[in-house]
């Protein structure tokens, strides 16, 4: 969490982003249909903020993540940074600009060779840039290492030698390595212990003030999104359907999903027993979204004009956009 | 007296030790020394972070620990009647009928090539004399029971055909068809949707509740347990460390492995943003634990008596077992300037 990022600029802004991936369904895929997994999101992510993401499974969180770095290519809409249109800059351009913006992943296994040390790994991002020689190389490794907790003989110890926490701070180490200025924090403790995720936790907003970094962080545990962002967006079905200050959810969400959400997560608190939930059914399939509002289906406020009209994404108190016909 | 439900004693389950060095010991103990109680109708949440032999207990229960593990000592009573020493015969009698297990992902406990109906159909038959007819019915009865919506329907879908939630929903069918009187949930909502996993934990309530099953809930989310148990056992190494009313450990935590497992939840942050209470270092692995009390490494309230001797689970208050000797102290001081 961070002061002072009000007024700021926005380091990242995306405009009507979409994405479509082309599936098949039936026997041997062939009719093709498109799935569409982020459909047309405005957000910007100002400098020095940490803008939290969260939402059920498959609403299209980690697509959104990659098209914000161009990890992906956008079916439609733009992604600035810093200002500058990077939707169709080549894989060149992208290279240059990957310095600035990173990724932490959820499971830290599967984004490190196995066959590498560490030292190797996280002396990679410094060879793709051609930035050092070996012995400077050597001596950032060490550093990074230091600064994530871990110590640097650990740079010749293979991923596997490592638990699910360590392997989260080499994770975070390399996408650390080129000093970005964003990072995407992609689910980067779900895979942890409690225990173990409260450590990471506190090394991300450490890091966060001493490199002056801006997060997007994106989970589906609103407690711990709530806990480190300065804003929330919440997303269903590849659209936003809020976005406030963190502190604003608190009292109560906005839109009728935000306080299924709220509702549904359980406290650890015997005291306030656990209520029935707010709303039924399933998550609708992104390849058959419902019309209208995508969440009017299992909406308990729902009216006729939901299921035929698209609520736009709109300021409904100072600083509070919400997409409900009824807010 | 009577018996409890089910009452496990000083249970060792272990598994041969990988590499194991000539004239050192050949046993790893995941479960080491566990003592748990469940009572009839009771709802107890089993807590603790990866690793520290939640899943290995359930196991041990139904006899089904994976070789070449094996329970290596202790006693497990269901209804008075020891399991350890039961027959082959008699384990499979009482899994499914009077005991039943619901798991965390469904899709590898339901079979893929078999119809969702026919499968809580032939859970049904594998206990009762009843034609397929009836246990079809009764199967579609359940389907119903636990809020899948056409359930005549869906009992003729194919476990891929069905959601997350919905698969989930079929298994806690197949669990309760046959009015088991303990019901194991090991970690029945951590792979769904949080949505999903509230109507879930609604369903599991009201079915415990309606059908009188005692549930052993077991969960490494802290929150799940606060809102569902009765009673509260946290498992640190294979060992229990506390065990609790669940007001009671939630409001004020002994053991300081519980004390900091509930500190280091963002949700109980005081500020937001603020940096979390931390447990340092990590759980060490079951051939690897530190001398003395198996949370010493990491414990920051230790003294040298914690690396020298190993606390036992001691009743420190009605209905409260701690294992850590600076509640035994306490608990003996309380008791003196009592006599
Ligand atoms: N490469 C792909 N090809 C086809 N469909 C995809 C692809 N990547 C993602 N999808 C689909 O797009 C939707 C959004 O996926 P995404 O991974 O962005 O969701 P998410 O919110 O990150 O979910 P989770 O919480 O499970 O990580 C899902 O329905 C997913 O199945
Ligand atoms: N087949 C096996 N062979 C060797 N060790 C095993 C085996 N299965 C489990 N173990 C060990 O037993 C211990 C307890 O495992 P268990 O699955 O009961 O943990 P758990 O508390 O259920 O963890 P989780 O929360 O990850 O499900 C672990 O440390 C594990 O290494
Ligand atoms: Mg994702
Ligand atoms: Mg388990």
């Amino acid at each position: 969490m961070s002061q002072g990022y009000q007024n700021a600029e926005p380091l990242l802004k995306l405009e009507g982003l979409a994405k479509s991936f082309k599936v098949g369904t039936g026997f041997l895929g062939s009719r093709k249909r498109f799935l569409k997994a982020v459909d047309g999101v405005d957000l910007a992510v100002l400098t020095g903020e940490v803008l939290g993401l969260v939402g059920e499974s498959g609403c299209g969180k980690s697509t959104l993540g990659r098209l914000a770095l161009r990890l992906l290519r956008p079916s439609a809409g733009r992604v600035f940074f810093e200002g500058a249109d990077i939707t169709d800059l080549g894989r060149r351009q992208l290279q240059a600009l990957r310095r600035q913006m990173q990724i932490v992943f959820q499971d830290p296994m599967t984004s490190l060779n196995p066959r590498l040390t560490v030292g190797s790994l996280l002396g990679e991002p410094f060879a793709i840039h051609g930035k050092y020689g070996r012995a400077e190389t050597g001596r950032q490794v060490a550093a990074l290492l230091e600064e994530v907790g871990l110590r640097p003989e650990h740079a010749r110890r293979y991923p596997h030698q490592f638990s699910g926490g360590q392997r989260q701070r080499i994770g975070i180490a390399r996408a650390l390595a080129l000093r970005p200025s964003l990072v995407v924090a992609d689910e980067p403790v779900s895979a942890l212990d409690v225990s173990i995720q409260a450590q990471v936790l506190n090394l991300l907003m450490e890091l966060k003030e001493r490199f002056s970094l801006t997060y997007l962080f994106v989970a589906h545990d609103l407690s711990v999104v709530l806990h480190l962002s300065d804003r929330v967006a919440v997303m269903y079905l590849g659209k936003i359907v809020e976005l406030a200050p963190a502190a604003a959810y608190t009292g109560q969400g906005q839109h009728p999903y935000t306080q299924a959400l709220l509702a549904a997560a359980p406290v650890a608190d015997p005291k306030r027993r656990f209520r029935p939930p707010a709303i039924e059914g399933d998550v609708a399939s992104p390849l058959a979204p419902p019309p209208g509002c995508r969440f009017h289906p299992r909406c308990p406020e729902r009216q006729d004009i939901c299921g035929q009209q698209e609520p736009p994404l709109r300021e409904v108190e100072p600083g509070r956009l919400c997409a409900c016909h009824f807010r | 007296m009577a018996h409890p439900l089910l009452r496990i004693d000083d249970l060792v389950t272990a598994f041969p030790r990988e590499a194991a060095e000539p004239g050192g010991p050949p046993l790893v103990a995941a479960v080491d020394g566990l003592d748990l109680t469940v009572g009839a109708g009771q709802v107890v949440g089993l807590v603790g972070e990866s690793g520290c032999g939640k899943s290995l207990t359930a196991l041990s229960v139904l006899g089904l620990v994976p070789p070449p593990g094996k329970v290596a000592r202790g006693s497990i009573a269901f209804n008075g009647e020891e399991l350890l020493t039961a027959p082959a015969a008699r384990l499979r009698q009482l899994r499914g009928a009077e005991i039943s297990m619901i798991f965390q992902e469904p899709m590898t406990s339901l079979n893929p090539v078999f119809t969702v109906g026919r499968q809580v159909a032939e859970a049904v038959q594998a206990h009762l004399a009843v034609s397929a007819r009836e246990a079809w019915a009764r199967a579609e009865e359940m389907l119903a029971k636990v809020g899948i919506p056409e359930p005549a329907r869906r009992a003729r879908a194919y476990p891929h055909e069905l959601s997350g939630g919905l698969r989930q929903r079929v298994m806690i069918a197949m669990a309760l068809a046959l009015t088991p009187r303990l019901v194991m949930a090991d970690e029945p909502t951590t792979a769904l949707d949080v949505t999903i996993q509230a109507q879930i934990l609604g369903l599991m309530r009201r079915l415990q509740e309606e059908s009188g099953a005692a549930f052993l809930l077991i969960s490494h989310n802290l929150a799940v347990v606060a809102q569902m148990a009765e009673r509260v056992a946290v498992m640190y190494t294979g060992r229990l460390v506390e065990e609790a009313e669940v007001g009671q450990l939630f409001a004020e935590p002994l053991h300081p492995y519980a004390r900091g497992l509930l500190a280091c939840l963002p949700a109980r942050a005081e500020k937001r943003g603020q940096r979390l209470p931390t447990i340092p270092g990590t759980v060490p692995a079951p051939d690897a634990l530190p001398p003395g009390c198996a949370f010493s490494d990491r414990c920051p309230q230790r003294f040298p008596r914690c690396q020298e001797a190993e606390p036992a689970l001691v009743e420190v208050a009605p209905g409260r077992k701690v294992r850590c000797f600076l509640h035994h102290d306490r608990a003996r001081t309380r008791q003196g300037l009592a006599a």
